[in-house]
């Protein structure tokens, strides 16, 4: 009960933190120059057409009372008319989402397995030559921009190699599965279609793991030190004194509540990978909604920047909530504490 | 150690202020000698030392280090465009024949302008509102700073970096500018931890009862306790200010051709991938030479603060 409590509230605040959030997605896009107005149809439409439209925009009430109409119309699901592609910004953002989505969730799965993988291997021969070769592989990960591995991996893996496509989602000759989740890989399992599935998989890992490095690198780092603090406690000591088995010592017993500041920075991880796919979609031309975001802010289309920021927004709270819960799972000691204070 | 204690404070009685001072003086150097000793006990923090200065070097001597000044500018000269690293062109040229050494030399100025004006707009009002959240905690103040705070870390910065600085007319300054403004709260938060901490110290309870002005207390007492997290944070930050700044330079919403930088070199030269690689990759190598240079220096700092506070 008082978990649950705690997470009613933990809700209600994330709430409120994008209503924050949405005033000043409002306020960024009204204090671009020019009228939106007159943006919305075209430099040369006659002024009567451009003064009927900012009746129909609000534009002519008071700010606080355009963000009313703003926000009434944002919690229907109505962003506008998206400038660029003359629809409506929410339809746009459907078509796009999935295709982003599948992208994050892989690249997710990568730095998951990935970086744990890393550590652990790190941390279990500790200061032997894998450790260092993780070490520094973590380093020179950390530092690198993920739109400097997507180029590189382009370059290596497949212009040199010719491992991997490096365009787009599907290759030509494939023809889509039926849409059901917007999810390629998934859409042609449901379908049956083996073929399209291993040619959606091939498109995917390039920018997955051009994305998913950065994390990569960095949750191997933390799951390695948060091992190595651990392995020196009493309780592994211990735990190894009444002679259970080093697997399940290091499986069991050190793993998992090593594995907590792991997860609190991967949740935050996945959630930032939305942005920096900005970059990495355009690279490798993936038709997702980062790449549409980063078109919206090419031609200043404030309706679609301001959805898409406070879709983002919106990830990135829930996943922090995700996180809380898994981490008080995986701590009872913060369960514990949520449950006092309750 | 109340031994001791007593004895430094028996001497202390029989000092003059100046001798007082002087021993302070050396105290000081000793503690910077330690500093300094724990710093370079890493081998790697030297290596980024020595990057970073070089690349501090490199920037400010661009037009007499180059071996083309004239190329880091508007500079077209088809008949040598796009050639492979040579010994005239140790990273080869572009696709309207400047030399890209030379173009990654003067690029480093940007990058390194960026993340110095950033960290000095930032840092500033960040911890100056870290302060005051933390000194009057549980009042309005608080609430009012740190739930702006909250808004603005609810979204990874570089999204609303990108927004804001797609929203002004693209230059350098303006990019500092969206960069800028979405970094603070990093800073208030750190700060707000630790001024809550610090607020229920006995030294600060101790100047409250001797009746010292909020000011004296907020400055004095608790501020120079929250310096060395703060100088950790922005030299690990310099690194991320950088590749942020890259990044916006990368999608064109930086710094406006012809002016060199790194991030709009890399992204121009993505388009003649995979034949005409060096376009692209020496910029490349030069963003991760620089980053990996302040990470190394960052992580040395850190080190340093964290054996001292032991």
């Amino acid at each position: 009960m008082s978990t649950l409590n705690f997470l009613v509230r933990r809700i209600i605040y994330s709430v409120f933190v994008l209503l924050g959030l949405s005033i000043v997605i409002f306020v960024i896009a009204r204090i671009m120059p020019g009228d939106p107005a007159r943006m919305a149809v075209g430099a040369r439409a006659p002024q009567w057409v451009v003064d009927r439209i900012r009746e129909q925009m609000h534009l002519n009430e008071p700010l606080p009372v355009q963000y009313g109409y703003w926000l009434r119309d944002a919690l229907r699901g109505d962003f506008g008319l998206s400038l660029v592609t003359q629809r409506p910004v929410t339809s746009d953002i459907r078509e796009f989402f999935p295709a982003s989505l599948e992208l994050v969730l892989f690249s997710g799965f990568l730095s998951a397995v990935g970086g744990i993988g890393l550590g652990v291997l790190s941390a279990r021969y500790k200061d032997t030559w894998i450790d260092n070769i993780v070490r520094l592989f973590s380093y020179a990960g950390v530092v690198t921009p993920s739109y400097i591995f997507a180029i590189l991996f382009v370059l290596l893996l497949g212009w040199a190699l010719k491992w991997f496509p490096i365009i787009g989602r599907l290759s030509e000759e494939v023809t889509a599965p039926p849409v059901v989740t917007g999810l390629i890989t998934l859409d042609a399992l449901l379908a049956g279609q083996f073929g399209t599935f291993l040619d959606a998989l091939r498109h995917i890992v390039l920018p997955a793991l051009s994305l998913a490095m950065g994390a990569i690198a960095q949750e191997a780092r933390i799951t390695r030190s948060s091992m190595a603090d651990n392995l020196s406690k009493d309780y592994i000591a211990s735990a190894r004194a009444l002679g259970i088995p080093e697997r399940i010592v290091m499986g069991r017993f050190l793993l998992k509540p090593s594995l907590i500041p792991t997860v609190s920075i991967l949740g935050l991880d996945i959630a930032a990978t939305f942005s920096v796919a900005f970059l990495v979609e355009l690279i490798f031309n993936w038709p997702g909604l980062a790449r549409y975001g980063m078109q919206s802010m090419m031609h200043k289309d404030l309706n679609a920047i301001s959805a898409v920021i406070l879709i983002l927004g919106a990830i990135f709270v829930t996943v922090n909530i995700v996180v809380d819960i898994i981490v008080a799972w995986l701590d009872p000691r913060i369960r514990l504490s949520a449950a006092r204070s309750a | 150690m109340a031994e001791q204690a007593a004895i430094r404070h028996e001497l202390a009685a029989n000092l003059t202020v100046q001798q007082i001072k002087q021993l302070e003086r050396r105290s000081r150097r000793e503690s910077l000698g330690r500093a300094w000793y724990k710093f370079s006990r890493n081998p790697l923090s030297i290596v980024g030392v020595a990057t970073v200065a070089l690349v501090v070097l490199l920037a400010i001597f661009a037009p007499w280090v180059t071996p083309y000044p004239k190329h880091a500018g508007a500079f077209t000269d088809f008949a040598h465009a796009k050639i492979p690293p040579s010994l005239e062109h140790p990273f080869g040229t572009d696709q309207i024949g400047r030399d890209v050494l030379t173009r990654i030399i003067f690029g480093l100025r940007s990058s390194l302008l960026m993340g110095v004006v950033v960290l000095a707009l930032v840092v500033p009002p960040g911890v100056l509102l870290g302060l005051l959240a933390g000194y009057y905690q549980g009042t309005w103040i608080d609430t009012v700073i740190m739930r702006v705070t909250d808004i603005f870390l609810s979204v990874p910065p570089l999204i609303l970096a990108l927004a804001v600085a797609s929203v002004l007319k693209p230059n350098l300054w303006n990019g500092m500018m969206a960069v800028s403004l979405m970094w603070w709260p990093w800073y208030t938060r750190l700060v707000y931890g630790l001024g809550v901490a610090l607020r229920n110290e006995y030294f600060v309870s101790a100047a409250e009862v001797t009746g010292a002005s909020t000011a004296h207390i907020i400055f004095r007492e608790i501020l120079p306790n929250t310096i060395s997290p703060i100088l950790t944070k922005m030299s690990l930050d310099v690194a991320w200010v950088i590749i942020i700044g890259s990044m916006l330079s990368f999608v064109g919403l930086g710094v406006q051709p012809p002016e060199p930088s790194l991030g709009t070199m890399v992204a121009d030269g993505s388009r003649y991938l995979p034949d005409q690689w060096w376009i692209a990759v020496f910029p490349a190598l030069a963003i991760v030479v620089v980053v990996l240079g302040f990470n190394l220096l960052g992580d040395g700092v850190r080190d340093m603060f964290a054996a001292e506070e032991i």
